[in-house]
């Protein structure tokens, strides 16, 4: 398995990888913290199969797109793939992606004090 | 794995199985402005790259008939990672300020937490678009003047009035290249949006 960047001039590839499907299940955020479940089995799509193998210890939706050399939306697909397998589970950011709401104080104290911890 | 022979280890350090909720915090400017270095001088894992692409739907007309036809825009952008305690994570994202990639934003980066415009005092245009922008989706920044050696010094006075800064928006010094001063810059935009949250608190 060669680890080339995908060549997005060639969107063939990704439509490959995705079964043709362009729609992402948008529920997983940049930064949805994603476990397998289980490891991979024979048969498996190998993009499914790397994930299953990234996955043994908590890794971000980016950390996997990243890994992967995919873009972000073909990862969200591949995920939706494997969430409804029940092959991962997701833990999802504690803040609503809602543009206007602010993260409350407690939350923002735990940040500041894991930075000056650094 | 395979015949390439160029492709290197993964040298992943993962994150701890206690890991419960990833935070984002995002870093805009302009090119070369030092958004990478920043990152990496506060990140645990060298900076990762990764892509999202934009598919844009169309229909056109050849001999055979109707055909959709799809073009795609890809917007590249890197992140490093911090590992604030056992069950907290925050991603940081070195984020180019240009125009495509404010189509993506709110794909991308809704529900972060704050930006930082990173400023080059002698590219000082390249930061108007950012602020406008982060305004405009009403994500609270906060500006980081990055002193490059051979710039003139303005001070941060002159600098807010140039960028037409409101008063209420923090403004710090950093040298993207220093740990200590991007943890700084981190800190300066967590206290403000600690600020932020209290007062809105105050209010219910
Ligand atoms: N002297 C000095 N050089 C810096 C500083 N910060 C970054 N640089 C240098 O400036 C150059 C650009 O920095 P990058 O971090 O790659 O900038 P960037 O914003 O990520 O650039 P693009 O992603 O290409 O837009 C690099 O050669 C850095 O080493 C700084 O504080 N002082
Ligand atoms: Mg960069």
């Amino acid at each position: 398995m060669t680890r080339k960047p995908v060549d997005t001039g060639d969107p063939d590839r990704l439509y490959t990888i995705t079964g043709g499907r362009s729609r992402a299940d948008d529920s997983f955020d940049l930064v949805t913290l994603i476990v397998s479940e289980s490891g991979p089995v024979p048969g498996m799509q190998s993009e499914h199969a790397r994930i299953l193998e990234l996955c043994r210890h908590p890794a971000a939706v980016v950390e996997i797109a990243a890994e992967l050399g995919l873009p972000v939306t073909v990862v969200r697909i591949l995920l939706g793939d494997l969430l409804d397998m029940g092959r991962i589970t997701a833990r999802h950011p504690r803040a609503a992606p809602s543009v206007a709401a602010m993260p409350d104080s407690a939350l923002l104290q735990e940040v500041l004090h894991g930075l000056r911890n650094l | 794995m395979g015949s390439a022979t160029s492709e290197l280890p993964s040298h992943r350090t993962p994150l701890n199985d206690t890991a419960e909720t990833g935070l984002k915090i995002v870093v805009v400017g302009g090119f070369g402005v030092g958004k990478t270095t920043l990152v990496r001088s506060v990140s645990e894992i060298r900076p990762l790259n990764t892509e999202e692409v934009m598919t844009q739907a169309s229909v056109g007309v050849d001999e055979n008939g109707a055909v959709a036809t799809k073009t795609t825009t890809t917007v590249a952008f890197d992140f490093g990672r911090i590992s604030l305690n056992d069950s907290m994570v925050l991603y940081l994202f070195g984020a180019p300020g240009q125009e495509r990639f404010w189509f993506l934003w709110d794909r991308l980066f809704s529900g972060t937490l704050g930006a930082v415009v990173l400023v080059d005092t002698r590219r000082m245009d390249d930061s108007w678009y950012a602020i406008d922008r982060l305004e405009h989706h009403r994500t609270p920044f906060v500006v980081a003047v990055n002193r490059f050696d051979d710039g003139v010094r303005h001070s941060l006075d002159e600098i807010r009035q140039a960028l037409a800064l409101p008063a209420h928006v923090p403004m710090v010094d950093c040298d993207a290249r220093s740990r200590q001063s991007g943890k700084d810059v981190l800190i300066t935009l967590v206290n403000h949006l600690h600020d932020l949250a209290i007062a809105q608190e105050a209010t219910l």
